[in-house]
């Protein structure tokens, strides 16, 4: 089963994907990711209002396989969490571009920390070789 | 998330399904020292089949012996605490290897064909340890390794026997638990076990390799699932069965790892038997116990427990049960601290959450 990578996202190599929506940014994990992971149990967030910093964890997910950390594509504040996916964290598996999105994130410093991200097709060469 | 790490998949053994597994469209992992599947579909399906129906596994990496000639009885009586004499022809134990100091060198199972004649299934990752064991502690058996030459297939579930029966030449009611007999099996010999590792009614089955190729098209031709390892973990650890250098190695004597139903207190003269006396006497410092752990975080392999701020044990298996949906474990904790009903705390990546011993197995079959 091919794996999508829609064209109008941005993509990182530890793969998270974004979304952005002017100066504030969607944070989801790719569908590679939660093909890799597989059934996905637990999904652990920061709380709206957090500060986070690029680089650093903000989270973790969790599959039955593995637990993997989740680290901030960018620098910003947390401006809402995707509860809904908290609660049933099997959303992210199914639907991971649309209803299992993590959080959304208002950029500290808009426009350069962006610049390190992937093309859906570089990514797509990425992870496929 | 971290870049997932590739297995160099070049050094890995293949077994003789590998091309079903390919066509199957698995997911394939290195699993000691095999390429094997983890999964065909999603783990949690396939661990449901299992459950409600029945599912097909392909376990050749597993070591698969035939130990024969007049004094093997004898021979194999010194290397295990269970008393393989009381075993009739057609029955079977499941028992451990044991050390000098009574550590286990492998949990596995002995089927007796006749006092001279014994069908042996260890662990695939210690095939080659057990193998050099019993060579070196055997003298005057003959000793056949089928494991290259031979597949073995588990099909498991509460439809396993139903599923099995028009494709074999005797009648599976007369086969009780853990017995086993030389079958013909989609018109080829094989011989077939009702022995499994998934806490459901079901049959493993060893067959030359062309034969076992045709047994795994027949089962899954007729809609029988194929699952991989993935679902086999989770469907054992709710079983409460034990992974052999998870959840015991060397340095666990079988009193320490709750097995000490496999051990004949009366038997004489085995290896390790001074040691397993005297622990018994004297009792042991740790147990293995089953753990019900709160929220949905799994306590995975090494996660330690504590008792305040005191350390008290550390996790050797954990999941998220797909029958019963809570996290479960497998635990070495402090004796004191082993019992029914006590409560700690496991230490999941730095947070405390609360954890209680609870009766083993986590999953039961209805009867």
């Amino acid at each position: 089963m091919a794996l999508e990578y829609p064209e109008e996202l941005k993509y990182l190599d530890s793969h998270e994907y974004l979304r952005v929506e002017g100066d504030t940014v969607v944070v989801g994990v790719t569908s590679y990711a939660v093909d890799q992971l597989g059934d996905i149990v637990f999904v652990s967030l920061p709380e709206e209002g957090d500060r986070i910093n690029r680089g650093d964890s903000f989270g973790s997910i969790e599959s039955v396989k593995a637990v993997e950390e989740l680290y901030a594509p960018l620098s910003g504040t947390v401006l809402s969490v995707n509860t809904v996916a908290v609660e049933d964290p099997a959303l992210i598996g199914s639907d991971p571009y649309g209803d299992g999105w993590l959080i959304k994130v208002r950029l500290a410093d808009p426009g350069d920390e962006l610049s390190e991200t992937m093309s859906a097709e570089e990514y797509r060469e990425r992870v496929e070789g | 998330m971290v870049a997932r790490s590739l297995g160099l998949m070049s050094d890995l053994k293949r077994t003789p399904l590998y091309a079903q597994h390919l066509q199957l469209g698995a997911r394939l992992v290195p699993f000691g020292g095999w390429e094997m599947p983890l999964q065909y579909s999603t783990l949690t399906g396939e661990h449901r089949a299992v459950r409600t129906g029945a599912g097909l596994f392909d376990i050749s990496h597993m070591g698969k012996y035939t130990l024969s000639g007049p004094d093997v009885l004898a021979q194999i009586q010194r290397l295990v605490p269970s008393d393989l004499a009381r075993l009739q022809p057609g029955q079977a134990q499941y028992t451990v290897l044991l050390n000098e100091q009574a550590g286990i060198i492998d949990d596995l199972i002995f089927y007796c064909r006749s006092p001279e004649h014994w069908v042996v299934i260890v662990n695939g990752a210690t095939n080659d340890k057990d193998r050099r064991w019993l060579a070196e502690h055997l003298q005057g058996v003959h000793f056949d390794d089928l494991t290259g030459t031979h597949t073995l297939l588990a099909l498991q579930g509460p439809a396993a026997a139903e599923t099995l029966q028009p494709l074999v030449d005797i009648d599976l009611a007369r086969l009780g638990r853990f017995g086993h007999a030389q079958v013909s099996l989609v018109g080829k010999p094989a011989f077939l076990a009702r022995t499994g590792y998934t806490g459901e009614d079901g049959f493993e089955m060893m067959s030359p390799q062309p034969a076992g190729i045709a047994l795994w098209q027949s089962l899954t031709a007729a809609g029988v699932p194929p699952c991989g390892l993935g679902a086999r973990d989770t469907l054992r650890l709710e079983a409460a069965m034990h992974l052999y250098g998870q959840d015991m190695d060397e340095s666990t004597t079988p009193l320490e790892a709750s097995l000490g139903w496999v051990v004949d207190w009366d038997k004489p003269d085995y290896l390790g038997r001074e040691i397993l006396l005297a622990q018994k006497a004297r009792g042991t410092e740790r147990r293995l116990v089953g753990l019900t752990v709160e929220g949905r975080q799994i306590a995975r392999h090494g996660y330690g427990l504590f008792d305040g701020e005191r350390q008290v044990g550390v996790v050797t298996s954990g999941t998220l049960t797909p029958t019963v949906g809570r996290p479960i474990a497998l635990a070495y904790v402090s004796t004191p601290l082993a019992r029914i009903g006590s409560t700690l705390e496991v230490d999941i990546r730095g947070r405390r959450v609360p954890a209680t011993v609870i009766r083993r197995p986590f999953y039961r079959r209805a009867l």
